[in-house]
């Protein structure tokens, strides 16, 4: 049996525990800009998705802010804290941009690519570490630098980065 | 008014235009990509940077906003080099690919790049590819051409409502597109392959056929919905190609329909008949165009002039209608219509002088408070749609399906077809008291209820002061038309609207006032003894036929030939020859199309628009009004000489001379208000966009959009419980697959035109 225009339901792919803290986001915004709490409600989601987000993800949480899909396909492929593709335990994102540029990121970036053996977005095979690359994350004064969770690491060196690696992998 | 100086000569402006639109009016060029008169301002290209006297740095004339005494320099070393240095970077990705781009000579990418580029780019590096998704059958994608102006995406969201198109990504990886792979649904969707500056979005049915500088152009009138839209039709050695629109403010503003930008493929399709043919013993016979009409007069000739009946299409030019009425009053009979999707008749004596907006197509866009009554809008009219969804009004609609707007919608009632009458007299109702009440339905309104809904739609009619109610397909076609039409006058005069018709095709305003119509001739003088309607002549046997441009088994609301199986005779003036046609047709003549014809459309606001023929008609075809003015002089009917379409228009302008209709006078007052009794399953009918007439139903791309994909009995889910699962249901004997849709209302089927015989309303049949 086939079904006319089957748009999604986000009350039947969105958890209960995803939406209630989706509306805490909402209610910071007037009622009718409903779709200002877009990047909260993508991070939840994401979160509870293991990392990533899936279109049918995205489409849930366009019908959830009464927005189209287009919109948070465009908010979800902007900003680089947002994963379309599953990824690893960890997610490194190592700032290439100007400043971190000229303090040495390349230096990085090789350094973790021979070490987990993985390019810039990547996953190893024991699917522990993403390799990423994003732009500039505001902490140039302490260039090179990543993030990892929601912590930054600055002033990166390759030995740093060795002694950051092991207390993950030890984790 | 302030004055500004442009390249050294002053010019005047209103205080608050942009740069660019001061440079437009004077036809001073600038080079633009990003800008568009209709869209949002986004001042992303840059290829507009002027120089304006003590700004540091050159300005973009499409976001720079004029003040009294400005200086600009268009064309500067400073302006010229800013243009050329823009210009170098949007080529920096752009893949050069001109000698195999369907853009190419059209393009004002290459344009601009001859004017204001340079013939060497410093970039030396790789250029990015982006992978293309595919839009659907009617956009050719080619997205490493795309510069990023993103016309399409404000088109997307600011002219369809219905955003599909996006800019995803970011910088460098940024991809002008939809994100995930789905055919475009606008009805307007062809139009951003004009805005699109370059050649990532190309005409799909086009693609490959010709460059510009091959083609010519020839300046017509769209032939399907009730707008007139103003196009060109593009061709090559008497080849249709491609048709666009033509720039005309005051109907279809730079915009088109992608019925009326695709319909064109329709004109060379296969079953499309060449040549006048007879049938004689079962057997079909090519024969001589002075053959086939003196068979069919001979034939004609036989009959008693009543028991012949003519039905037109109402997408035949005012020409056509006219002779075809000439015609037959000539011969003696009344029987003529072009009203095949309508059942209730019993007003007509009342009706206006034919199907009028009640005002112009630009009012819409004013309007502050609107009731639809019957109407999907945005399929039907896509145009109308359009000007009311800018309006920014209160809309309110009352449908027998939920359909989608793309606005939105201030209140609304999905009501089953048997219940409207009392619903309607609600909304009535709850008007009362805002002005004098029509005579003869003080009594009527007397008694009955106000509900919630019925006062919600009443409120929203009262916003503002220019309100409209509008009647739609669906309220024309209803089973108690009359009824529903006395209703929405009174709730038009009860509010202070204006009562306006949607007329539903391109000529039906003409075919009124052609005279195509069973009581009325040509200028709207009654006869004095009406003939038979459409309906009538489609269900009571008569003995003869004449058809014109006619499918009546997919055009009528009867959903059936029968009668025409079971009649003696019956001349098809036709382009097209199907197996029905040759089961009941005993004459088929062949018939020029749209673009091979010259004539006049009336339409909706009542402006009538004449074209020439674009193209030699097909074959041997004739166009229609030829045709019908042998056949009058043939059957020895006085006054029958033309020359020339011009003066068979003329003729119809002299009779209707200055005649207006009138919306607010001339309805019929109801007798009673009683729903119409249904105890089965209620079959609703809608003639989805691409199936209207013969000319659209063979356009091969429209027949694979979303839009076409109809097939199905739709219900509710409650309702289809009733089916225990099962994928297909039987209807009427026929086999149909269950779809879901939960904008049908309870008791209810939605059937589109065209999948089964039987008329289109009341029970129907299922198991
Ligand atoms: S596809 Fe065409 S209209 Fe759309 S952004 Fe690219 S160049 Fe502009
Ligand atoms: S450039 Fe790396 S943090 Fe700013
Ligand atoms: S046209 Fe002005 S910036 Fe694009």
């Amino acid at each position: 049996m086939s079904t006319h225009t089957s748009k999604p339901n986000a009350a039947t792919i969105l958890s209960e525990e995803s939406r209630l803290k989706i509306d805490t986001w909402i209610v910071k915004y007037p009622t009718d800009q409903k779709q200002s709490a877009v990047m909260g409600a993508l991070t939840i989601v994401q979160k509870a998705n293991g990392g990533w987000l899936t279109t049918e993800l995205m489409d849930a949480v366009a019908d959830y802010l009464d927005m189209p899909p287009i919109s948070v396909y465009e908010v979800a492929t902007f900003y680089s804290m947002y994963e379309l593709e599953p990824v690893g335990e960890h997610k490194l994102c190592v700032c290439t941009n100007v400043s971190c540029m000229l303090r040495g990121s390349e230096e990085i970036v090789d350094h973790l690519n021979k070490k987990l053996g993985v390019n810039l977005g990547e996953t190893t095979d024991d699917n522990k570490f993403t390799l990423k690359e994003v732009e500039c994350l505001g902490a140039c004064g302490g260039a090179p630098m990543m993030q990892i969770e929601d912590e930054y690491h600055e002033n990166l060196t390759p030995e740093k980065v060795d002694n950051i690696l092991e207390k993950l992998e030890n984790q | 008014m302030v004055t500004i100086e442009i390249d050294g000569k002053s010019y005047q402006a209103q205080a608050g235009q942009k740069l660019i639109e001061v440079t437009e009016a004077n036809g001073i060029d600038v080079p633009r990509f990003c800008y568009h008169k209709k869209l949002s301002i986004a001042a992303s290209c840059r290829m507009c940077l002027v120089e304006v006297e003590r700004a540091p740095k050159p300005m973009p004339a499409c976001a720079t906003p004029i003040m009294d005494g400005m200086k600009v320099f268009t064309r500067s070393t400073k302006a010229l080099a800013a243009q050329k240095a823009v210009m170098e970077f949007l080529l920096i990705n752009h893949p050069l690919d001109c000698p195999i781009c369907d853009q190419g000579g059209e393009c004002e990418l290459q344009d601009i790049a001859v004017g204001y580029g340079n013939d060497t780019s410093n970039y030396q590096e790789a250029k990015r590819v982006v992978i293309s998704k595919n839009l659907g059958p009617l956009i050719a994608t080619e997205m490493t051409r795309c510069i990023h102006c993103t016309r399409c995406v404000r088109f997307s969201k600011e002219i369809t409502g219905v955003p599909e198109m996006g800019d995803p990504g970011r910088g460098e990886h940024m991809k002008i597109g939809t994100y995930v792979e789905k055919n475009i649904t606008s009805e307007l969707s062809g139009n951003m392959i004009d805005i699109c500056p370059v050649g990532a979005l190309t005409s799909k049915p086009f693609r490959f056929s010709a460059r510009a500088w091959e083609m010519q152009q020839h300046n017509t009138i769209a032939p399907h919905d009730s707008v007139g839209s103003n196009i060109a039709v593009h061709t090559r050695r008497n080849k249709v190609l491609r048709v666009v629109p033509r720039e005309n403010e005051a109907i279809n503003e730079v915009w088109i329909s992608d019925r009326d930008r695709f319909s064109y493929e329709g004109l060379t399709a296969n079953d499309r008949i060449t040549s006048p043919m007879i049938k004689k013993d079962g057997t079909w016979k090519k024969v001589h165009w002075d053959t086939a009409l003196a068979y069919a007069v001979d034939n004609l000739k036989q009959i008693d002039s009543k028991s012949v009946g003519a039905l037109a299409s109402p997408t035949a030019t005012v020409e056509e209608l006219f002779l075809l009425q000439k015609l037959m009053r000539g011969i003696g009979s009344n029987n003529i219509d072009h009203r095949l999707r309508q059942v209730d008749f019993s007003d007509q004596d009342q009706a206006p002088l034919f199907p009028y907006l009640g005002q112009a197509i630009t009012d819409l866009e004013n309007c502050e408070a609107a009731l639809l009554i019957g109407s999907h809008l945005r399929k039907e009219q896509p145009i109308l749609n359009h000007r009311l969804r800018k309006a920014g009004a209160k809309v309110a609609v009352f449908n027998p399906i939920d359909y989608e707007f793309n606005f939105p919608v201030a209140a609304k009632m999905v009501v089953a077809p048997n219940n409207w009458v009392s619903n309607l007299t609600g909304i009535a109702k709850a008007l009362l008291g805002n002005g004098l009440i029509p005579t003869g339905m003080q009594k009527l309104l007397a008694d009955s209820e106000v509900t919630e809904e019925q006062q919600a739609i009443a409120e929203a009619l009262q916003t503002g002061e220019k309100r409209t109610v509008l009647l739609g397909n669906l309220a024309t076609s209803h089973p108690q038309f009359a009824t529903v039409r006395a209703l929405a006058a009174t709730i038009a005069k009860l509010s202070g609207a204006r009562l306006g018709y949607l007329p539903e095709a391109n000529n039906t305003t003409g075919a009124w006032l052609a005279g195509a119509v069973p009581h009325r001739k040509a200028g709207g003088e009654a006869v004095v003894e009406a003939g038979l309607d459409a309906y009538a002549m489609l269900s009571q046997n008569l003995k003869a036929y004449v058809l014109l441009g006619l499918e009546p088994e997919l055009d009528s609301c009867t959903g059936s030939a029968s009668c025409l199986e079971a009649a003696d005779f019956v001349v098809s003036l036709t382009a097209y020859k199907t197996e029905a046609i040759e089961n009941y047709a005993d004459v088929i003549l062949p018939i020029s199309l749209f673009t091979e014809t010259s004539g006049t459309y009336v339409n909706a606001e009542g402006l009538w628009q004449s074209f020439g023929g674009v193209v030699n008609p097909t074959g041997s075809t004739r166009p229609a009004w030829k045709v019908l003015r042998v056949l009058g002089n043939l059957f020895d009917i006085a006054e029958f000489d033309y020359v020339s379409s011009e003066q068979v228009r003329d003729e119809v302008q002299a009779l209707v001379g200055d005649k207006k209709p009138s919306n607010t006078a001339g309805w019929q007052v109801p007798t009673c208000l009683e729903n119409m009794a249904s105890d089965g399953l209620q079959r609703i009918t809608e003639m989805p966009i691409y199936s209207g007439d013969a000319l659209v139903r063979r356009a091969e791309a429209l027949q694979d959009t979303l839009d076409a994909d109809v097939a199905g009995i739709h219900v509710n889910p409650t309702v289809a419980k009733q089916f225990n699962g099962s994928e297909q249901v039987q209807v009427n004997g026929a086999s149909l697959p269950l779809v879901l849709d939960e904008r049908v209302p309870d008791g209810c089927a939605l059937i589109y035109a065209g999948q089964i015989a039987g008329t289109w309303h009341g029970n129907v049949e299922v198991s």
